[in-house]
C-alpha cells in the first residue's frame, strides 16, 4: 500500500466519524464543529486528487466564513433538544425513503466501473501545470457566460436578503460621522461685533 | 544548504568513527529530519520575536506616554518577557464549571496553530520558503481564516458572557474584514499575474524605477497606494489590535474571549495575537514592499530587508495603538463594508483598465 | 465642505495629526521617577504613619484628653487613661492604653490638628507593611517607639510649617 492510499483511508475514516457524529451529536455546537472537520478532511481529500485550488477554495469559503457565521447563530439558539425530538416517528418514513433514495443514486455514480460508463482517463501532466491557472482560463473562456449569470444571480440574491430585511426605523437618532467632521466653528456660533458700551442717550 | 548541514552531521559523527553505522539507518529519514530541522529554524526565532515584541511594545508605547517602559529586569529590562513567561508557566491553569471542557482546552491550539501553519509559505529570501507552494496566497488566505475559531470555540466553551460577546464580535469583524483584506489582494495578484509569493515579490523588482537603481518606487505600495492602506488597516483590525480591539475590549467586556483563560492557556492566545501581528507585518511587506528586495540597486536583496521591512510595520501596528482611541463596534463594522470593501471594488476595475492601457506599467 | 477639507480628509489629515503627536513625545525627555532610587518631594504636612511624641525629659506629651478619639472619623483610635507620677513629680492623667488600627485609619491628619499638645502626629514615612491583619495595629509602644525614631524629622516638619498654622 503506498502512502497516498493511507493518507486517503485516514483522511476518509475521520471525515466518516465527523460526519456522523454530525447527526448524532446532542449539542449544536459540536454539530457544526464536527460539520467544520468534515469539510477539512474532505479539503485534505481534494488535495490528494491534485485539485488543490478546490481544496483551498472550500476551506477558505466552508471553513472560513459560512461556518463562522452557522457557529455565530448556533451559539445564539436556545435549543431544546426534547421538543426537536418530538416528531422523530412519524417524520421516520419520509426520512428513510429519502435515505434511501440518496443511498441507491450513490450507488448508480459509485459503481460506473460495472456499467462500463467510466471515462476519465489518467492524464500525465507536465510538471509546471497549474490546476489554479486552468481552472481560471476555462472558468473565464468556456463557461464565462453560466459564470456570469451565476454571479448574477447571487448579486440579486444578495440585494433581495438586503432588501427584505432593512427596516429604516423613523425614531432612532443617530449621527451622521461625516456632517460632524465637516463641521467648522462658524458653523456653531456667530460672533457679534458690537461696541463695548451703550451709546450716550 | 542541505549538503552543508549532512556535512556538519558526518563531520560530528566522524569523530567516534560511527558515521558509516549512522547513516545506515538513518538515510530514510532524513528528508523528515530535514524538514523538521527548517520549521525549528523557523519557528525558534518567530517566537522568540513573539516575546520580544510584547516587550518592544510596552517600551514604545511608554516612551509615546512619556513615560520609560520596563526596565527593571535584566540589562534595559531585557528579561522580562523571559519572567513574564515563567511567571505564566507557573501559574494554575483553572477550567471554570460548566464550560465544555474539550472545546475549553482546543481552543487555545485552534488559536496558535494557524498562526504558525501560515509560516511554512512565507518566502524569507529568494528561494527560502518552507514550502514553494503555486497556490500560496490562497493557502495563506484560508489558513489565516481560521484563526478566528480558536476565538470563537473559546467565547463559547467558557460558559461565561464577556467571552460570548467576545467570541460574537471577533467572528463578526474577522470575516468582515477578511472580505477587503482578500479584494486588496485581488490588486496585487492582478498586477503580479502569480498566486506564489516568491513570484509576486520577483515581479515588484521589475520596472522602469527598478531598472533605475530606486526599487522602493516600483514595488505594489506606491501604484497601489489605497490597497496598501486598506491592506493595512484590515491587517490591524484582522489581528484585533487597538483601534479595533472590540474583541478585547477591556474597558467593555474586560478581555473579551479570554476572561475564564488563566496561566499557558491564556498564554497561547496572547503568543497568538503576537505571532498573527508578525505574520500580517511579513505580508504586507511581501504583498506591497517588496519582501526580500532591497530598496536601492546598489545593495544586494536578502532576509535582512524582509525583517526591516517588517519591524517598520510592526512599529506602525504599536504607533497606532498608542494613538487612537478604540472604535466603536458599529463603525468598525461601518469601516469595513461601507468603506472598504465599495473602495477595493473600485479600484480593482481602475488597476484592470489600468492594466489593458498603453500606461500598463506592469508588463 | 471646500476643497480644503475634502483634501484633509481624504488624505487622513487628523489622523497623521495624531500620529505626529505621538512621535513627537516619543523622542520626548521621559517624566518617570524612578521611585526606590528617585523620589519626588514630600511636603512638611505629609500625613503618614503615626508617631507619638515626648518631651526632651523623656516624659510622653499626651495628656490622655481623648480630643484625637472623639475627632477619629473612621474611630481607629481607642484610649484608656489613668493617674501616675509624672517625671515632674506631680501627680498627672496619663494614658494606659493607647492603640490606632491603621486598617482603619484613613490618614486625614484630624488627630493630629486636634491634639493640644503635639503628641500624636503623622510621620513622613509611608513605606511600610504588616505580613498579617494584627501587625497593622498599633499600640501605645509602637507609637512612642516611633516618635522616638523619627523625632528629628518630625520637628522639623513642625518647624517649617510653623508660620502658616
Amino acid at each position: 500500500m503506498e502512502l497516498k492510499t493511507v493518507v486517503f483511508y485516514v483522511f476518509a475514516a475521520i471525515m466518516l466519524f465527523a460526519a456522523l457524529r454530525v447527526i448524532t451529536a446532542r449539542n449544536p455546537v459540536h454539530a457544526v464543529l464536527y460539520l467544520v472537520l468534515a469539510f477539512f478532511n474532505a479539503g485534505g481529500l481534494w488535495l490528494t486528487l491534485q485539485a488543490e485550488f478546490l481544496a483551498i477554495a472550500l476551506i477558505m469559503v466552508y471553513v472560513g466564513a459560512v461556518m463562522v457565521l452557522f457557529l455565530f447563530v448556533v451559539m445564539m439558539l436556545d435549543i431544546d433538544i426534547a421538543r426537536l425530538r418530538q416528531g422523530f416517528w412519524s417524520n421516520m418514513p419520509l426520512a428513510v425513503t429519502l435515505g434511501v433514495l440518496m443511498a441507491g443514486e450513490m450507488a448508480l455514480v459509485l459503481s460506473t466501473d460495472y456499467f462500463g460508463t467510466t471515462s476519465f482517463p489518467d492524464q500525465a501532466m507536465p510538471a509546471d501545470y497549474s490546476n489554479t491557472k486552468e481552472l481560471g482560463r476555462l472558468l473565464f473562456t468556456a463557461y464565462v457566460y453560466p459564470f456570469e449569470l451565476a454571479s448574477v444571480i447571487l448579486l440579486v440574491a444578495i440585494i433581495a436578503a438586503v432588501v427584505l430585511t432593512l427596516r429604516r426605523r423613523k425614531d432612532v437618532r443617530h449621527l451622521d460621522p461625516a456632517a460632524q467632521i465637516a463641521v467648522k466653528h462658524t458653523d456653531r456660533i456667530r460672533v457679534v461685533k458690537m461696541a463695548a458700551e451703550k451709546e450716550p442717550e | 544548504m542541505e549538503s552543508s548541514v549532512l556535512q556538519f552531521f558526518q563531520w560530528f559523527w566522524n569523530l567516534f568513527g560511527l558515521w558509516d553505522w549512522v547513516w545506515s539507518w538513518f538515510k530514510p529519514l532524513w528528508p523528515l529530519v530535514w524538514v523538521i530541522i527548517k520549521i525549528v529554524v523557523i519557528l525558534v526565532p518567530l517566537l522568540l520575536g513573539v516575546a520580544y515584541l510584547t516587550f518592544w511594545e510596552r517600551k514604545i508605547i511608554g516612551w509615546m506616554q512619556v513615560r520609560i517602559g520596563p526596565n527593571r529586569v535584566g540589562w534595559w529590562g531585557l528579561m522580562q518577557p523571559i519572567v513574564d513567561g515563567v511567571k505564566l508557566f507557573l501559574k494554575e491553569v483553572i477550567l471554570p464549571t460548566k464550560a465544555d471542557p474539550w472545546l475549553f482546552f482546543l481552543a487555545p491550539a485552534l488559536a496558535m496553530a494557524p498562526a504558525v501553519a501560515v509560516w511554512s509559505v512565507i518566502p524569507f529570501f529568494d528561494g527560502g520558503a518552507l514550502a514553494n507552494l503555486d497556490a500560496g496566497v490562497l493557502f495563506l488566505l484560508a489558513v489565516t481564516s481560521l484563526g478566528v475559531y480558536g476565538v470563537i470555540i473559546a467565547g463559547w466553551a467558557s460558559n461565561s458572557k464577556y467571552p460570548l460577546l467576545g467570541a460574537m464580535r471577533s467572528a463578526a469583524q474577522m470575516v468582515s474584514y477578511e472580505v477587503s483584506m482578500g479584494l486588496a489582494l485581488v490588486c496585487v495578484l492582478m498586477v503580479s499575474n502569480s498566486l506564489n509569493l516568491s513570484d509576486i515579490i520577483r515581479s515588484q523588482g521589475q520596472g522602469t524605477f527598478a531598472n533605475a537603481g530606486l526599487g522602493f518606487l516600483s514595488w505594489n505600495w506606491l501604484p497601489l497606494l489605497p490597497m496598501f492602506f486598506v491592506y493595512l488597516v484590515s491587517g490591524v483590525a484582522e489581528t484585533n489590535r487597538a483601534p479595533f480591539d472590540v474583541v478585547e475590549g477591556e474597558s467593555e467586556i474586560v478581555a473579551g474571549h479570554m476572561v475564564e483563560y488563566s496561566g499557558m492557556a491564556f498564554a497561547m492566545f496572547f503568543l497568538a495575537e503576537y505571532a498573527n501581528m508578525i505574520l500580517v507585518s511579513a505580508l504586507v511587506s511581501i504583498f506591497f514592499l517588496g519582501g526580500w528586495l532591497s530598496p536601492f540597486g546598489i545593495f544586494p536583496d536578502g532576509i535582512l530587508w524582509l525583517l526591516g521591512k517588517m519591524v517598520l510595520i510592526l512599529f506602525v501596528f504599536l504607533w497606532l495603538r498608542a494613538t487612537f482611541p478604540r472604535y466603536r463596534y458599529d463603525q468598525i463594522m461601518r469601516l469595513g463594508w461601507k468603506v472598504f470593501v465599495p473602495l477595493c471594488l473600485l479600484w480593482i476595475p481602475v488597476v484592470g483598465i489600468w492594466m489593458m492601457s498603453p500606461f500598463n506599467i506592469w508588463k | 465642505m471646500g476643497a480644503r477639507d475634502l483634501i484633509k480628509t481624504f488624505s487622513l489629515g487628523e489622523l497623521r495629526q495624531g500620529l505626529a503627536v505621538t512621535l513627537r513625545y516619543m523622542f520626548a525627555p521621559k517624566i518617570t521617577i524612578q521611585y526606590p532610587e528617585e523620589r519626588t518631594p514630600a511636603s512638611p504636612r505629609f500625613r503618614g504613619l503615626h508617631a507619638l511624641r515626648r518631651y526632651p525629659n523623656g516624659e510622653e506629651r499626651c495628656i490622655a484628653c481623648k480630643l484625637c478619639e472623639a475627632v477619629c472619623p473612621a474611630m481607629a483610635i481607642t484610649i484608656e487613661s489613668a493617674e501616675r507620677v509624672d517625671a515632674n513629680g506631680q501627680t498627672s492623667r496619663r494614658t494606659t492604653r493607647y492603640d490606632i488600627d491603621l486598617t482603619k485609619c484613613i490618614f486625614c491628619g484630624f488627630c493630629e490638628e486636634a491634639c493640644p499638645v503635639d503628641a500624636i502626629v503623622e510621620t513622613h514615612i509611608f513605606e511600610y507593611h504588616g505580613e498579617t491583619r494584627g501587625d497593622l495595629y498599633y499600640t501605645k509602644q509602637m507609637l512612642l517607639a516611633n516618635g522616638d525614631r523619627y523625632e528629628t524629622e518630625v520637628a522639623e516638619a513642625r518647624e517649617q510649617d510653623a508660620r502658616y498654622r
